[in-house]
């Protein structure tokens, strides 16, 4: 069974980006579809973020958004693209006090928003939301808001399996309907791929299930560039044991910003000049880690020790009252014993190449959020993540009604799986692949361990099968395991031509930063082929 | 575990997974999938988190979250939730109606 819908404008992904730019949207006058593989405001990468939103308010101190994008550039290596870093740090505030205006409920400190300093920032500048509920607040928010616009009506458990085109031009999408397994058909006069990054591909992740680099095989196969796909970052301090159930395992980032604790080695000795202060930019604690591990030094599972045993009971409990309840149910005190924390992926500086109006390079299509490339250069400075996604949503959805509102709708063409089903256990290939990507195409990378990758990456090539009646999760494993393999080639490929290090893309074999590697990389699709081009630095 | 579809009359079926203290029913029902059957539905986006809130089955009779509830050495039956229409095996429509594309007019 074949359903049609018809939309001005399609949101991809109803994360902070895509409920933004749908917001953004119905705004200038569009009627929006917004729809997500998972439900609405509940999967992607902001309802899971428990930490801080970089922007320059200035209510803590005195602050200008050109200091925000001084912090940004510098973090990014030399590789940021300037005209996104500065749209993202220019229109933080507003979009910031925007949701402050909906009821966010950002922290306040005598009144004003409590703003607190993260690495790799000039001054005060992080905002949040008590107890570790940044995210969800963010997703609560925007999704409450989003409820309340006729003009925008949701769909969740829809798989969006590719963007459809008619002589180039993006019309909409081909869609999956998960329950039913009903092929969709989605007319829209401007399309916005707002799906989020590729963390997924990792073992070691902070990623839920939909962060499979979707929108970059969106992107790649109708034709879009991808720009820096080899930056990948790692958080350093990712949870790693004991084990830790309902809670992010990136949640020791703001137990650092308010309490500071001490990185140590199995010789429970400091390895970085941190003194007890979260100081070290996050590709820095990244490879001091993994290089107490590989001389030795590492913790029991492989990681090193966080130590919070310096603070009393009462101030760890004024820090994060309640969420101290949560650690004492997975048995963790941590006034009595330091737990273990790893390098794990984090989030995708590279992806879809936009320029400030957010168009990619096939008409009518766009990209918002995480899904885009180029903002954060080759390191993300901490708290930009969140900020990224709303602002470029917002600009995301303007700029796509204001395209949707002088376009017709076309017909979307009929899409069809004709492949055979592979034998392989795709839940298992998945797993393998995750496996392969942690150790050679990770936070350390050689040129033998990236072709490794590559050698399995592109061992096995199918085309999809047709998915059958009603809900098969073979067919959903299968779709992602060739998405995911789509984009860990692009990464790997990206990886092993960078003949450098810098920020998040570390080369045992090329140690030094280059000066001759002051550029990008893009990729596209030629005759079915991942192509890398270089990009010149602006 | 309950298996099937709407329309079927379904069936339990008995699984081993090894055990790992501290593990989740999620962590478990991910190994089946890895190692035993690919084929079996299960519900989840954010893993680990208890953000998404949609992992939500029955375990013993009881309403939980598969990723918070631990895995205990000993039988445990898992069921769909019995109160929303089943879709199959332990997912059940747990989306609000406004959210659903076949209640969308076209």
């Amino acid at each position: 069974m074949r359903v049609k819908l018809e939309t001005d404008v399609l949101v991809i992904g109803s994360g902070g980006a895509g409920m933004y730019a749908a917001i953004a949207a119905a705004r200038k006058g569009a009627s929006v579809l917004l729809v997500d593989r998972s439900l609405i405001g509940r999967g992607g990468a902001t309802v899971m973020a428990q930490m801080t939103v970089a922007v320059a308010v200035g209510e803590e101190e005195p602050d200008h958004w050109e200091h925000h994008l001084a912090d940004t550039l510098k973090a990014g290596r030399g590789l940021c693209d300037e005209n996104l870093s500065r749209l993202l740090c220019e229109d933080g505030p507003a979009c910031i006090r925007e949701m402050d205006e909906w009821g966010i409920g950002w922290a306040r400190r005598d009144g004003h928003m409590a703003q607190v300093h993260a690495p790799g920032h000039d001054r005060k500048r992080c905002v949040y939301v008590d107890f570790l509920n940044t995210g969800p607040a963010v997703s609560k928010t925007l999704r409450a808001r989003v409820q309340r616009i006729p003009e925008i009506r949701r769909a969740g458990d829809l798989l969006i399996t590719d963007v459809a085109l008619r002589d180039g031009v993006c019309v909409g999408a081909l869609a999956l309907h998960i329950p039913t397994g009903n092929a969709v058909g989605v007319s829209a006069k401007a399309t916005i791929i707002a799906t989020g990054g590729l963390t997924r591909l990792y073992a070691r992740n902070s990623a839920s299930l939909n962060m499979g680099g979707d929108g970059y095989a969106l992107a790649l196969r109708a034709g879009a560039e991808l720009i820096d796909m080899e930056f990948v970052q790692f958080f350093p301090i990712g949870h790693l044991a004991p084990r830790l159930v309902g809670m992010d395992p990136i949640m020791w980032d703001p137990f650092r910003y308010k309490l500071g604790g001490r990185l140590l080695n199995a010789q429970m000795k400091e390895f970085l000049p941190e003194e007890g202060r979260y100081v070290s930019a996050r590709d820095v604690a990244t490879y001091a880690i993994l290089k107490e591990v590989a001389e030795g030094r590492g913790s029991p599972h492989g990681g090193a020790w966080l130590s919070f045993q310096h603070c009393s009971e009462a101030t760890l409990r004024g820090a994060f009252g309640p969420v101290m309840d949560r650690l004492a149910t997975n048995g963790i005190d941590l006034t009595r014993q330091p737990i273990e924390v790893a390098p794990i992926a984090h989030y995708h500086m590279g992806g879809i190449r936009v320029d400030t109006d957010m168009r990619t390079s096939v008409p009518h299509l766009f990209a918002a959020g995480e899904a885009v490339g180029g903002a954060n250069g080759a390191n993300r400075l901490s708290g930009n993540a969140i900020t990224e996604a709303v602002t470029f949503g917002r600009r995301a959805g303007l700029r796509a009604a204001e395209l949707a509102a002088t376009s017709k709708l076309a017909a979307v063409p009929e899409g069809r799986f004709a492949g055979s089903k592979p034998k392989l256990n795709p839940a298992a290939a998945i797993v393998e692949l995750q496996k392969v990507m942690n150790t050679e195409v990770g936070p350390l990378r050689t040129q033998a361990g990236l072709e490794r990758a590559l050698e399995h990456i592109t061992s096995t090539k199918f085309d999809l099968p047709p998915p059958r009646h009603g809900l098969d999760p073979e067919w959903l494993d299968l779709h992602d395991f060739r998405n995911m393999r789509l984009v860990a080639e692009c990464v790997t490929r990206a990886a092993l031509a960078r003949t450098e290090s810098r920020g998040a893309h570390q080369r045992q074999d090329f140690a030094e930063t280059s000066d001759a590697w002051s550029k990008h990389q893009s990729i596209r699709l030629v005759g079915g082929q991942a192509q890398l081009d270089s990009v010149p630095g602006t | 575990m309950w298996r099937g579809e709407p329309g079927s009359a379904g069936r339990y079926e008995h699984y081993e997974v090894p055990f790992e203290q501290g593990q989740t029913v999620l962590d478990g029902l991910r190994w089946i999938r890895v190692h035993k059957d690919p084929s079996l539905a299960i519900r989840f986006s954010c893993i680990n988190a208890n953000a998404c809130k949609e992992c939500m089955i029955r375990v013993d009779g009881k309403t939980v979250y598969a990723c918070t509830t631990r895995l205990v050495e000993a039988d445990m039956t898992l069921e769909p939730l019995p109160n929303k229409a089943l879709i199959k095996d332990l997912v059940t429509e747990i989306a609000p109606p406004d959210e659903r594309a076949e209640n969308l007019s076209k």
